[in-house]
């Protein structure tokens, strides 16, 4: 069994409105699975569902190639976008009842609290009442109320907002060191940059219906559309660009560099490969700078989005 | 430790160690007492002050009819004219002047009766007076035509009928009024306890909304368990609350009415001066004692705890349910009334239907309805209910509340995590079906 995860043709409609549409979802033991999609489109529905706060209409979930039961939850770590913590309650009791309400026990929720507060450096802020601290500060409590249980499937919904770019760092380390000691994650985010650095698979949602998964390489392979970017003293300044254009689908490019050369995106044709294309353009001037360019995943996401969007 | 047991735990705690619930659990009985204390007081004073009237009498027929009592001197003024009895009694402290013109025919004389006072008069002081000059009209007049006014006073009867049922067991309007007393303080305390602590528990789940923690609980036990765990937990710190309140109210009237000599009950002598008739105090005592040993004493402690819990948790659920439909109180208005309105009814209805008749048909539909059964079933029961009835009611009770808490927790579930959404009853009910 390589998935953790396993969501089947999951549906869910609030009155007339259908906020998930047969979803279906795999996602592989201890990977850093991340779900996106804009606003609206059926994510935290999902998240929900995977959390047992709502039921499915129709389609099943399968935690380690089970059906969800309750008991699960002890299983399930989940951080949501709309989160908070009671204001008046001291944070070390608050955290206590959290963590029993997880099923742990009195000694166990205590030995795993003073590690983790140990180790984000928050020690003294046992008897603080948590309207006494800033909403980073808040965050950091509520990281730890997340994974105090060691869960095997952690759920961060937007885990970054509210925190500085070290305090985000720190969480960001602490996140991929949960997967290193076998966690999996999923991870919905609107930062595309986090995405790429720390996302194996991803799954996009839009309008209630998944329109893409897979894992992200593979995904960035099918949308590379054999681009380069391309640097060139040419021989022969005043023809270069008559050239390119006749030879390719080239376009007149600008980037920062230090050197003084013709700026090019050129588009390769099915037929050709790399070779061809470097051999020629070393017969013709100076390379300087030869690129692929590699979908990020933030153009994939808008094109993804915009292809969706004049489909329907 | 299981959940629930956790969830009541906390709000507990929470609640009990809360600084205003620790400051209204002290302050509260004091304020009340004191509020007591001070009528009390201000109310003997007014009993205390007495007020003269002066009365100048040119017929002669009234010279025996207007003794002191002890709040009114009357002082008879003699051979002058009425503009200088008018003139004297505006200058000294005398309250009031009562004139009573000579007239030769009886009739005329009730006509002519003038009272002058600086400011008008309390009814209750006009109609004493009067009650004297009629009643000394009407002998006169007896007198006129020629009738002994004794012999009609020895003819009268007084008649005080005796109750009984017809098991044989003996009851008199002074127990009827006991039992108006019983049922009221049981259906008013049940009253009190719901509102107050309806809305603590309302608050406490709208608390949870705004602060968002609501999600993380709920990913992590089920919405009806934190529902029960609310409602039992805030339960559990209202009765904490009324129990340090009722020792501090004995233990402060007590202290109080020894020290100062004033007794904050004497307020609630009103209604027993209605009842009893006798005005032997000691006596009164006996009755009451006879009387509350007549009443269904255990049926009625017993039925009150049923009828308290359910009565208390049905309207609980449906305070938690509203808690969970809005994002901040002042959006609790619209569904408050409908709330409110059954409970006043029950009260409207338990102090004035089952005060007039406590088993007509309207007090019997009311008692089994089951958002006024609690107040009014726990008002006819001390005039004796069938047990048959009473079970019934019961059933009714707790069956409305088992499907409310179901109507609840399912508001609650889909209500919690609408945030900004201005919830109206179209969406609630649109709710039920999600």
């Amino acid at each position: 069994m390589n998935n953790l995860l396993v969501a089947n043709n999951v549906s869910k409609s609030f009155g007339s409105f259908k906020a998930l549409n047969n979803v279906s979802l795999e996602v592989p033991k201890g990977s850093v699975f991340g779900l996106l999609g804009p606003n609206g489109a059926g994510k935290t529905t999902l998240i929900r569902i995977i959390n047992q706060i709502t039921m499915p209409d129709s389609g099943s979930i399968l935690l380690d190639g089970k059906p969800l039961h309750p008991n699960d939850i002890k299983n399930i770590g989940y951080l949501p976008e709309e989160r908070g913590l009671y204001k008046s309650m001291k944070v070390g009791e608050q955290v206590m009842y959290l963590a029993q309400l997880k099923g742990l026990s009195k000694t166990e929720a205590k030995e795993r609290l003073n590690y983790w507060f140990d180790r984000l450096g928050i020690d003294d802020w046992w008897n603080k009442k948590i309207q006494e601290l800033s909403k980073g500060m808040a965050q950091k409590i509520q990281f730890v109320v997340t994974v105090l249980h060691q869960p095997k499937l952690l759920i961060f919904d937007e885990p970054f907002s509210g925190f500085d770019p070290i305090n985000a760092n720190l969480i960001k380390d602490e996140i991929l060191r949960l997967k290193k000691e076998g966690a999996t994650v999923i991870f919905s985010t609107h930062r595309m940059e986090s995405v790429e650095e720390m996302c194996d698979h991803i799954a996009l949602i839009d309008k209630s219906n998944k329109i893409l998964d897979g894992k992200l390489i593979d995904i960035k392979r099918a949308y590379k559309s054999n681009t380069f970017k391309v640097g060139i003293a040419p021989n022969n300044p005043d023809t270069i660009h008559a050239i390119l254009k006749e030879k390719f689908d080239a376009v007149p490019i600008c980037f920062k560099s230090i050197n003084n050369e013709k700026q090019y995106k050129i588009k390769l044709p099915e037929a050709s490969s790399t070779n061809d294309l470097v051999t020629y353009l070393t017969s013709i001037g100076q390379l300087s700078h030869f690129e692929e360019l590699i979908p990020s995943v933030n153009d994939i996401f808008i094109e993804t989005i915009q292809n969706n969007y004049e489909a329907s | 430790m299981n959940h629930l047991q956790l969830i009541i735990k906390r709000e507990y705690l929470n609640k009990v160690r809360n600084k205003s619930f620790i400051i209204m659990t002290f302050l509260s009985p004091l304020i009340m007492v004191l509020i007591f204390t001070l009528v009390a007081y201000l109310s003997q004073l007014n009993n205390e002050a007495v007020t003269t009237i002066n009365i100048l009498d040119e017929s002669g027929l009234f010279t025996n009819s207007f003794k002191d009592s002890e709040s009114v001197n009357y002082t008879t003024l003699e051979n002058i004219s009425i503009n200088e009895a008018k003139l004297a009694t505006e200058t000294s402290e005398a309250y009031g002047l009562l004139y009573i013109p000579k007239a030769p025919v009886l009739d005329n004389l009730s006509e002519s009766i003038t009272f002058y006072s600086e400011g008008s008069p309390s009814i209750s002081m006009m109609r004493s007076i009067e009650n004297k000059i009629e009643g000394r009209v009407n002998v006169l007049k007896l007198e006129e035509s020629g009738i002994d006014a004794k012999q009609i006073e020895e003819l009268r009867i007084n008649i005080d009928a005796k109750i009984e049922t017809f098991k044989g067991k003996k009851t008199s309007k002074l127990g009827a009024g006991l039992k108006l007393i019983f049922g009221g303080i049981a259906g008013y305390l049940l009253f009190m306890f719901i509102i107050i602590y309806g809305n603590m528990i309302m608050r406490s789940v709208i608390e949870e909304k705004t602060s968002r923690i609501i999600e993380i609980i709920i990913s992590s036990v089920k919405p009806i368990k934190l529902l029960l765990g609310k409602i039992f937990g805030t339960t559990l710190a209202g009765v904490t609350q009324f129990a340090v309140w009722i020792v501090i109210i004995m233990f402060l009237s007590t202290a109080i009415s020894s020290i100062f000599g004033i007794d904050p009950s004497a307020i609630q002598s009103q209604p027993q001066e209605i009842l009893g008739e006798t005005s032997n105090s000691q006596q009164i005592i006996k009755d009451v004692l006879v009387e509350i040993n007549n009443l269904p004493i255990s049926n009625l402690i017993i039925m009150f705890i049923f009828f308290f819990i359910g009565g208390y948790l049905l309207y609980s659920s449906l305070y938690a349910a509203i808690g969970a439909a809005v994002d901040n109180e002042t959006d609790t208005q619209q569904f408050m009334l409908p709330i409110l309105m059954p409970l006043i009814l029950g009260i409207y209805v338990g102090f004035f239907t089952v005060m007039d008749n406590p088993h007509g048909i309207v007090s019997q539909v009311f008692s089994y309805i089951p958002l006024t059964s609690p107040v009014v079933m726990l008002m006819r029961i001390p005039f004796g209910v069938p047990l048959w009835q009473q079970i019934l009611s019961l059933v009714i009770l707790f069956a409305t509340f088992m499907g409310t808490v179901w109507f609840a927790s399912k508001i609650y579930r889909v209500g919690i995590l609408m945030y900004g959404k201005k919830a109206s009853y179209r969406e609630i009910i649109k709710w039920l079906k999600y």
